[in-house]
């Protein structure tokens, strides 16, 4: 029934994908360190202590006065992160074809998912506005992290499925709600880097000296702010569709379309916070940071409920193959 | 416009106080206001989230009375005053409700004025252009060789083109073209508000007029969509019992299927069914088929073993083949603990009862009975027998799944004796009665549902998904064009300018618009200038 070698492989390769995603984030740390040619905070103290002040770059970060060895680094971390994504597609493709079944039937595949098409998403987004790629170390420094994280505790061997989950819709349920939590992961990192840049154009708008060789190039605020909002955008319709379409399976499945179960409790609670964000960003008196604090809350929200519904409470969507 | 009128300058007029009528209409008006704003909303949103989250992280009653019960032996300080704010019933409790019925308002505020104002805009020719072109988000010069209307002329093709509706007016700073498209966008915003509504009330009358019951039963046996027949039941405030549809189930044949690892395969019940008086049809349903009929969904939703006793009194009455459900404690290894209740006892005053465990696969280590497999293999029981009175009468509701507790503190219930047994073997009690462990019935918990508000519901999510999609992935774009004379009289000059919602990258969209309107001037100049080649 299963294959075990197959399934061995799959193991292999999910070790090999974050040694890859770590190789990145080394790759992209050196970036870092060769792209400060213009460290702020070394050039532009005059003399007497007084501080110059120094147009803050526009959108494009640091982009343009990028020296070529960083240039050359960034490119290295994005095939790392690449290789990286095509080996954990790997991953889900040996599981599947170990079990014979869709590989998202347990906690461990279904966070695996989750952060490929996270990584997926970071990568067509710093293709397409390649000041994006400065983001890259934010956003694999988690997915080291989570991948970390997911094979030390949701690991759980290849099986097949429980009787509840032999369904169409698990096709359907599952694949929009990784896709959507992915692309949320992407938006929410972003945020973070709004708020954290928004922060230093601030300080540099108001004459002060911030010593961020790291945060100086970043891409702009107003840049990273459109990229959590588009991402925002195209993730919440692909979750609400994920909740109907749970809610459909669970009218087949449990007797109700809707019976807030502590994952839909959760699910609800999510797509709520979106929704705010999603308004909130047109609200006067809502627009830039207090916006981006509610999609960092919204990414809190998935991670929670991820994690704290299928590990500690207990309900009906207990499949996360951990006992 | 008001008019003056000399006033004497002496003595000012103080404004006079409203009226009191006109005061308490101001101030409502000023609540509606500020209860229909965004921002309301926004924070009505987050306190509904807010309010979800205790339903989540406390035991409810909708999902496990069980839960809430052991909540309050383990916290009995705690959970009376967490009791007292509804929190073991977020969901159904008023403070819960008093959030999203003023989000309902909020929304009804805010869409249906939005909705109105959309129709309207739909019929409406687009809005005369703005006084300074330059000035939106999106403009650009061109030189014109053509006169002014000829030059609007090309640019109205450019926008038909391009499915923009157009009009032409004669402004007041020369004339102008003023084109829309897009109304999509705003439309999907209105039906996914609107939607948002509809889904509400579908709710509200699923859960009115909607019912579920539950029920037990062993293969063999046959149960009809009657409150009286559940074991347990939930019904709206306007469910007439006498209403419910008259539908009958015979539960034939109960299988689970097991991987070899034991992960379970399949639950898959065979049953007939029909509405009483009519004929009977089978079917077999499962885990995620129900059966669908005439309104109502009859689904599996677990299952179990029914040991079976025969037990042979010492008179020489006997009771053969009566069973009772044990309910899984382990999902793993079906292994059940249950009881089974003899109130009458012939030729005796007192009453019996078996309560134990039971393994569909048993294992025997120590004398302690363990299940070890969820298929029933070699069936065993462990059962201790109790003699005394069971208190089924004494008007207080008892669990039937095992006997109480408070009549064996009281001494009511004594302890008369204990056997593993496996399918066949008996045990002889100190009086002679013989208790024989005779065999195995499955059961399966079934539930029937009744909403119906549910399609309803379905209707409403799947416009509120279109509605989405239209408000997020649409434009709505303006252009507006205006001529005006070249510098020192020589040609003309096309200001033109754009002004979108729902899109960040504007410029490239507006360069292609303009570039292919400046090669058309260029065009059809040349044509005007040699109108033979």
């Amino acid at each position: 029934m299963i294959n075990e070698s197959l399934a061995a492989t799959s193991d292999t390769l999910f070790s090999v994908a974050v040694g890859l995603y770590s190789l990145a984030v080394v790759a992209f740390c050196a970036e870092l360190a060769f792209g400060g040619r213009t460290a702020p905070a070394r050039e532009l103290v005059a003399a007497g202590g007084g501080t110059v002040q120094r147009p803050v770059p526009a959108a494009a970060g640091g982009a343009d006065d990028e020296p070529a060895r960083a240039r050359r680094w960034g490119m290295v971390a994005m095939a790392l992160t690449a290789l990286g994504a095509l080996v954990q597609a790997g991953v889900l493709l040996t599981r599947g074809l170990a079990t014979g079944r869709l590989p998202w039937g347990n906690m461990y595949e279904f966070g695996t998912a989750v952060v490929l098409v996270a990584v997926v998403v970071y990568l067509v987004l710093a293709v397409r506005t390649p000041a994006l790629r400065h983001i890259g170390i934010f956003v694999l420094a988690p997915v080291v992290l989570s991948m970390v994280g997911i094979g030390l505790f949701l690991y759980a061997s290849a099986g097949p499925l429980v009787a509840a989950l032999r369904s169409a819709w698990l096709a359907v349920h599952v694949t929009t709600a990784i896709l959507g939590f992915g692309i949320f992961f992407v938006s929410g990192i972003a945020s973070v880097m709004y708020l954290v840049r928004s922060r230093y154009e601030a300080k540099v708008a108001a004459g002060e000296q911030p010593m961020s060789r790291i945060v100086h190039r970043l891409p702009g605020a107003a840049a990273l702010d459109r990229t959590a909002h588009r991402t925002a955008v195209f993730g919440f319709p692909i979750w609400t569709f994920a909740v109907i379409a749970g809610a459909i399976w669970a009218e087949s499945a449990w007797g109700r379309f809707w019976g807030w179960d502590p994952k839909e409790t959760w699910a609800f609670i999510a797509w709520v916070v979106y929704a705010a964000y999603l308004h909130a960003r047109t609200t006067a008196g809502w627009r830039g940071r207090p916006s981006a604090w509610i999609n960092v809350v919204g990414l809190g929200v998935m991670v929670f409920n991820l994690l704290y519904v299928n590990m500690v409470s207990t309900g009906l969507h207990s499949y996360g193959g951990l006992n | 416009m008001t008019t003056t009128t000399e006033r004497p300058a002496a003595a000012p007029v103080p404004p006079s106080r409203p009226s009191p009528r006109r005061a308490v209409t101001a101030t409502l008006l000023r609540w509606w206001r500020s209860l229909t704003a965004m921002r309301t909303a926004l924070v009505l949103l987050f306190l509904l989230a807010v309010a979800a989250v205790p339903g989540s992280l406390l035991p409810q009653r909708s999902l496990s009375q069980s839960q809430v019960t052991r909540y309050f032996s383990d916290h009995p300080d705690l959970a009376p005053v967490l009791d007292r704010f509804y929190l073991f019933d977020v969901f159904s409790s008023p403070w819960f409700a008093a959030i999203y019925l003023l989000l309902f308002i909020s929304l009804i505020g805010c869409v249906v004025p939005r909705a109105i104002e959309h129709a309207r805009a739909v019929f409406a020719a687009p809005p005369p252009a703005p006084r300074h072109l330059h000035r939106l988000p999106d403009h650009r010069s061109l030189d014109s060789g053509l006169d002014g209307a000829a030059t609007l002329d090309v640019v109205e093709e450019e926008l038909r083109v391009r499915r923009f509706r157009v009009v032409r007016r004669e402004g007041r700073y020369g004339p102008e073209l003023s084109a829309e498209k897009g109304f999509l966008k705003e439309t999907g915003n209105v039906v996914f508000h609107l939607a948002l509504l509809a889904l509400l009330l579908g709710l509200a009358g699923g859960k009115l007029w909607g019912y579920e019951g539950s029920i037990l039963v062993t293969e063999g046996d046959r149960f009809c969509n009657t409150f009286q027949q559940y074991d347990n039941y939930s019904a709206g405030a306007l469910v007439d019992a006498g209403d419910m549809s008259p539908l009958c189930v015979t539960l034939d044949d109960f299988k689970a299927e097991y991987e070899e690892n034991l992960t379970a395969a399949s639950f898959t019940a065979d049953i007939g069914y029909g509405l009483a008086g009519s004929a009977s049809r089978n079917t077999t349903i499962g885990v995620n088929s129900p059966l669908r009929f005439d309104g109502d969904r009859v689904y599996v939703t677990g299952h179990g073993f029914s040991p079976v006793f025969s037990v042979t009194f010492p008179n020489g009455d006997s009771f053969t083949d009566i069973s009772a459900p044990f309910l899984p404690a382990e999902t793993q290894t079906m292994s059940s603990e249950g009881a089974l209740k003899l109130p009458d006892v012939p030729g005796s005053d007192e009453q019996l009862a078996l309560q134990g465990l039971f393994a569909p696969t048993g294992s025997v280590q120590g004398g302690v009975l363990t299940s070890v497999d969820p298929r029933p293999l070699d069936p065993q029981v462990a059962v201790f027998v109790y003699e005394g009175y069971l208190g089924l009468d004494s008007g207080l509701p008892q669990n039937v799944y095992s006997i109480d507790q408070t009549q064996i503190d009281r001494g009511n219930l004594t302890r008369i004796g204990e056997a593993n047994l496996k399918v066949g073997e008996s045990t002889t009690l100190a009086d002679g009665t013989v208790i024989t462990f005779s065999g195995v019935k499955q059961f399966a918990a079934m539930q029937v549902s009744h909403d119906p508000g549910q399609l309803w519901v379905l209707g409403s999510a799947i416009a509120i998904l279109v509605g989405l999609l239209g408000m997020l992935l649409l434009r709505r774009e303006r252009v507006f064009a205006r001529t005006t004379a070249g510098p020192g009289g020589a040609g003309t000059v096309l200001d033109v300018g754009a002004l979108t919602r729902g899109s960040a990258d504007t410029a490239p969209r507006f360069t292609a618009l303009t570039d292919d309107v400046a090669a058309a001037l260029a065009r059809r100049a040349r044509t005007e200038e040699n109108p033979r080649t």
